[in-house]
Parts: structure tokens; C-alpha cells; sequence
């Protein structure tokens, strides 16, 4: 195999690979017959509205529903002691622990936004009215927003385990240890340093995030979502609720976008509950204000990066110490973190690398899932941090790529061997399709064979 | 205040529904008449995603009081498709993959009908103008760019869907 592998697979015709396939359900969304959440409808059917927190952090003295009750349609509340196991952790089902996330806040609210009840009315209108009419009693506490501040000795503390991070096999971060770091320093020509910073993204899919619960003859619950992890949000909702999982009866597939902000398992244990709790249908949608405001974005980042360089553009040691604002509670923030530990060092090969990649509690509304998370934002941060490492030594910025990308079987941090990689084939295609010319030295290097460039 | 019967012409046929004051055309079309290819994005009048023509004008159902139609012609993407296959900007968008979640599909192919009917042979500047309106979070708006320019010519040469 050599550099033109690529070109060489481009070449060969497949039935399937590179043809185009006409999607399966394109034809009814083109004729809007596809029916997705939001157009599931019963008759009796009731609607849920969540009384949420207005503020990031507060202890919870009592709250009034005695208004509510009195507006037309009001059928009944929802609160934490209706849940049979009000506290879960989504990632639980493949061992990520402690639980520590209340579907319905207990005595404490962790984030703006956070449910605190559940209002059941006849009609969307009367549940609104009824959930304005809800009065909190409130005492506010002071609140933590940034990664670092977070975790310096008398910062508020957000998460029940008494520490605003999540423990890995003991230790505060997630860490990758590989070579000495500190003798490649001593071995570089220059220090590079920098620090990135991410905010939040929200995926702002065009459907909100919901579901339709209705409880059948037979007793079972067919719920109706827009989930992008059905069996999950059915094994966590029937855990949450205590009811065997073939107690319910999930019906997904159809998504209005999801690109990783629907996962949470959020709507679905609630409303299943609401249903069994009046034996009516329920539906639970957000509203786009809800849709932008509490569900989970992307988490914001700050990532900082010390590399040893030689003068030949060799990367000979690399320290980076990283922070996810997960916000309040894990969902799948404690994961991310891992797979970004395994990625944060990049594709490059570096002998000496040292990694704590800190999962952080804050004040702010949980981050989960988004398109490549834990990664995407390393990705980010990597590839400026390489355009100044070039700057700094006077290269190129495609030579200082070229030189430290990784070879199939070059061992990685985490101590993964390098497998079926193009990263170099993957360049030198770019390049052509930008229209820059690389030198011959650099179009002469391949991913299987490093002698084939200029640094042995 | 009472409910009043508002009358109007949905998809060429004489509609009347019972309708509160202030109840939106599209929760008339969704949820008192089962026509729900009209979407509910945002309810606010930012994604397009409730688009319906209104006289063969693109008009933004969730912002609409449904009183407002009566005596109106008022087209709903059910409206749009023939009997057998579909419409020419329905082909096109299935070709050309302008397709992805499917949920700003309806107003997007119904945004396109009206521009294509006011100028048959749009620049790619009028018709990213013309969807300027509705959100899509999927394609990138290229494939749909595509689409639009492929159903003009389809149009103009007097094909039809498939």
C-alpha cells in the first residue's frame, strides 16, 4: 500500500459504496405523511408543563400549588415523591455511577431551569396558567459557573458526593501517563503554551425534544418518542419508575433532528409516570424556549496545552490539562471525558505525553451528547495549537503535521496501537482539493511505511 | 369570548371549524383537522417550519389567527401532493436529498412552490432569498439549493413528478 491508496480505493466500483441510495423515509417527508412526536394525538389526552427553577442555585423551602389547582383543566401535580426512584444517572446501564441526577428536584435546585413539578392539565393552555400560578419558596445559594473556579477549596459545592468532580477510579480526572514529560521538555528547542476555551453549543434541532405517553387495556405503557437512544430511555424509564422493562412499550425512530441533544432520557420517565398516575394519555413536548434553555448543549471546554518542539518541528513532549463544564449533573459528560482523554493528544505521534482531562460541576445546565463529543472540541484546540507550533519554529503548517502524524502501528498514549490510518493519505487529498501544492518530500510520505519520509 | 365558524378553502376544499379567538391557523390545521404536515418548530414565527401558502403565499400559520382565512384559499402540503406520486418540487427534493430529519421539509417544498410560481427561472442568490425564512439544521441548505434549481428546470420543461 502506498500514497495513493485512497485514489487507488476510488477506483473500484461498488453496488453500494459511493452509489447513492434512495432514502427510506424520504418520500414521506417530502409528502409530510411521516408523523413524528409532536403529531401523536389521543382523545382525553392530558398535557405536562414543568415548573422549573428561575435560578441556578437554591435550596428548596416549600412550594405552593394552591392556586394552580384552581385553574380550569387542572387535572394534578407531579413531585418527587410520586417518582418510585427519583434519582438516576442516564449512563448507569453501562456502569458509569454514582446516580445523581432527581427526575424532580427534592431539596435543592442545581440549575436554572431544573424541573421541580410536574403540572397535568386537560388542555396545554390551563397547564401553562397553571404552572404560572405556582409559588416557590426559595432560598438562593451561591452559585459556581467556571471549571476552575469550581474546584478551588471553598467554591460552592454543586454535586452530592461533596467534590465538583467526577471521581475516575479514585483519582479527580480521567489521566494518560506515557514517557517523561518533563525529559522532553529538557529535550525541546522551544516551549509552546496556550489556552483554549469553548462555550456552549446547543443543537437547536427544528423538533423540540418530547413524547406521548398512553397507558393501554392490557397494562402496559406505549410511549411515543423522538429519543435518539430508544432501548436506553426504555431501561432507564422502567428503573426510574420501578415496572418491569416489558411494562412499556417504546415507539421511536422518527427524530427531527437530534445530532446527539436527544439521548437524555428526559421527557420520558415523567410523562410514562404521568400516564400510569391517571390513566390517561400525556403528552410532553418542549417549547423552543425549553428546547434552548435546559436541554443539554454541548459542554463548554477550556483546554491548555504545553509542548516540547525540536527545531525540526518535532513534537517531543506534550502536557495538556482540560476541563468539561458538565454543569449540574453527569448525563453523559463523565464519558466524554474518557473518550476526549483518549483523543486530546491528537493524531500526531509524541513520545512523552501527560493528560488530566477533568470532568467539573457547575452551576450551569448539563452538557451531554454532540456530534463527536469530548473530541470535536480537543479536535478544535489541537490543530491551532499546531498552527502555532509552526509558527513558533518557522515551518510550515502542513510540514509540522506531516512529520509528527501517526503510522499504523505507532502506539498512542493510551496505549492503543494505530490501526488502518490515512491520516497522511487523508492530508495530501485535501491539499489537492484546496488546490495547494505540496513539496515532493511530503506527497512522498505514507501511513504504512515512515521511512518513505523524511524523518526516520 | 364564544367560538365563531370561520369558513375558508383548504387544499380546494370548503372547510368550517369552530375556532376560539386568537387560535392559530396551525393549531386549526393540526389539531381540529389531523392535517399535520404542518410543523410546530418554535410556535413563534423563527423557523418556517409551519409554513403554508395563504393565496399561494408562503404565510407562517403559527403567527396567523385562523379567523383571518376565512373566505381564503389556504394550501397545506397534503394539499400539494397529486394522487398518484408527487409534485415536481417534491421529486426534486427527494433526488437531490434535500431531505434529511424531514421536519422543515413541508414548509421548505411549500416556500419553494410559491417562489417558483411568482419566477419560473430563480438565481441561486433569490433562491437562497426565498428560504431565507426556514430553518434547516441538517443539509447545509446545498442540497436544498440544488433541489430548488432542479425543480425550476424540471418545471419549465413541463415535467412532471414522478
Amino acid at each position: 500500500m502506498g500514497a495513493n491508496v485512497l485514489e487507488k480505493a476510488a477506483e473500484k466500483k461498488y453496488r453500494v459504496v459511493g452509489q447513492s441510495v434512495p432514502r427510506r423515509d424520504g418520500m414521506g417527508h417530502v409528502t409530510g405523511a411521516t408523523k413524528f412526536v409532536g403529531d401523536v394525538h389521543y382523545p382525553g389526552m392530558l398535557h405536562l408543563k414543568m415548573v422549573r427553577s428561575p435560578v441556578p442555585h437554591a435550596k428548596i423551602n416549600s412550594i405552593d400549588f394552591s392556586e394552580a389547582e384552581k385553574v380550569p383543566g387542572f387535572v394534578r401535580v407531579l413531585t418527587h415523591r410520586d417518582v418510585p426512584k427519583n434519582i438516576y444517572t442516564i449512563l448507569c446501564l453501562i456502569g458509569v455511577g454514582p446516580d445523581d441526577e432527581p427526575v424532580l428536584a427534592v431539596d435543592r435546585v442545581r440549575y436554572q431551569g431544573e424541573p421541580m413539578a410536574a403540572i397535568l392539565a386537560e388542555t396545554e393552555e390551563a397547564a401553562l396558567e397553571a404552572v404560572a400560578k405556582v409559588k416557590l419558596d426559595l432560598e438562593e445559594l451561591p452559585a459556581v459557573f467556571d471549571v476552575e473556579e469550581a474546584l478551588k477549596p471553598g467554591a460552592p459545592i454543586v454535586a452530592d458526593t461533596g467534590v465538583n468532580y467526577f471521581i475516575y477510579e479514585g483519582h479527580h480526572c480521567r489521566r494518560v501517563r506515557y514517557g517523561d514529560v518533563e525529559q522532553g521538555f529538557a529535550q525541546a528547542d522551544f516551549i509552546v503554551e496556550e489556552t483554549y476555551n469553548t462555550k456552549p453549543i446547543e443543537h437547536a434541532p427544528t423538533e423540540t425534544t418530547g413524547c406521548v405517553a398512553k397507558p393501554e387495556a392490557d397494562g402496559r405503557v406505549t410511549v411515543h418518542t423522538n429519543t435518539q437512544a430508544l432501548y436506553f430511555s426504555l431501561d432507564n424509564t422502567a428503573l426510574i419508575l420501578q415496572v418491569p422493562f416489558q411494562k412499556l412499550h417504546f415507539v421511536g425512530g422518527t427524530v427531527g433532528g437530534g445530532f446527539g441533544g436527544k439521548v437524555d432520557v428526559i421527557t420520558e420517565p415523567i410523562t410514562t409516570l404521568a400516564a400510569m398516575k391517571t390513566g390517561r394519555p400525556v403528552k410532553f413536548i418542549y417549547s423552543r424556549v425549553e428546547e434552548m434553555q435546559v436541554s443539554s448543549p454541548r459542554s463548554a471546554w477550556r483546554l491548555k496545552y504545553k509542548d516540547g518542539v525540536t527545531k525540526d518541528g518535532r513534537i517531543v513532549a506534550r502536557q495538556i490539562t482540560s476541563y468539561a463544564d458538565a454543569g449540574a449533573y453527569n448525563r453523559h459528560t463523565p464519558y466524554a471525558v474518557t473518550k476526549h482523554a483518549a483523543n486530546v493528544a491528537g493524531p500526531y505521534t509524541i513520545p512523552n505525553v501527560h493528560i488530566d482531562a477533568h470532568c467539573v460541576f457547575t452551576n450551569h445546565t448539563p452538557g451531554s451528547a454532540f456530534r463527536g463529543f469530548g473530541v470535536t472540541m480537543a479536535s478544535f484546540a489541537i490543530e491551532l495549537q499546531m498552527d502555532k507550533i509552526a509558527a513558533t519554529v518557522g515551518l510550515d503548517p502542513w510540514e509540522i503535521r506531516f512529520i509528527n502524524a501517526y503510522r499504523n502501528g505507532d502506539v498512542r498514549p493510551h496505549r492503543k496501537v494505530a490501526e488502518d490510518v490515512t491520516f497522511i493519505e487523508t492530508m495530501q487529498a485535501a491539499a489537492k482539493l484546496a488546490g495547494h501544492d505540496l513539496p515532493e518530500h511530503l506527497l512522498a510520505m505514507n501511513s504504512w511505511d515512515r521511512n518513505g519520509g523524511q524523518h526516520g | 369570548m364564544a367560538a365563531k365558524v370561520v369558513s375558508f378553502t383548504l387544499n380546494g376544499r370548503e372547510t368550517e371549524v369552530m375556532v376560539k379567538p386568537l387560535t392559530t391557523l396551525q393549531v386549526v390545521l393540526r389539531e381540529q383537522l389531523g392535517h399535520t404536515a404542518t410543523k410546530t418548530g418554535c410556535r413563534q414565527g423563527g423557523c418556517g417550519s409551519c409554513t403554508v401558502l395563504l393565496n399561494g403565499e408562503p404565510v407562517l400559520s403559527c403567527l396567523l389567527p385562523a379567523e383571518d382565512v376565512a373566505g381564503q384559499q389556504v394550501t397545506t402540503l397534503e394539499g400539494l401532493t397529486p394522487i398518484d406520486g408527487l409534485h415536481p418540487v417534491q421529486s426534486a427534493f427527494f433526488d437531490h436529498y434535500a431531505v434529511q430529519c424531514g421536519y422543515c421539509s413541508p414548509g421548505m417544498i411549500l416556500t419553494t412552490k410559491a417562489l417558483l410560481d411568482r419566477n419560473s427561472t430563480p438565481s441561486r442568490e433569490e433562491i437562497v432569498e426565498a428560504i431565507s425564512g426556514n430553518v434547516c439544521r441538517c443539509t447545509g441548505y446545498t442540497a436544498i439549493i440544488e433541489a430548488v434549481e432542479a425543480a425550476a428546470q424540471a418545471l419549465k420543461g413541463g415535467q412532471n413528478g414522478r
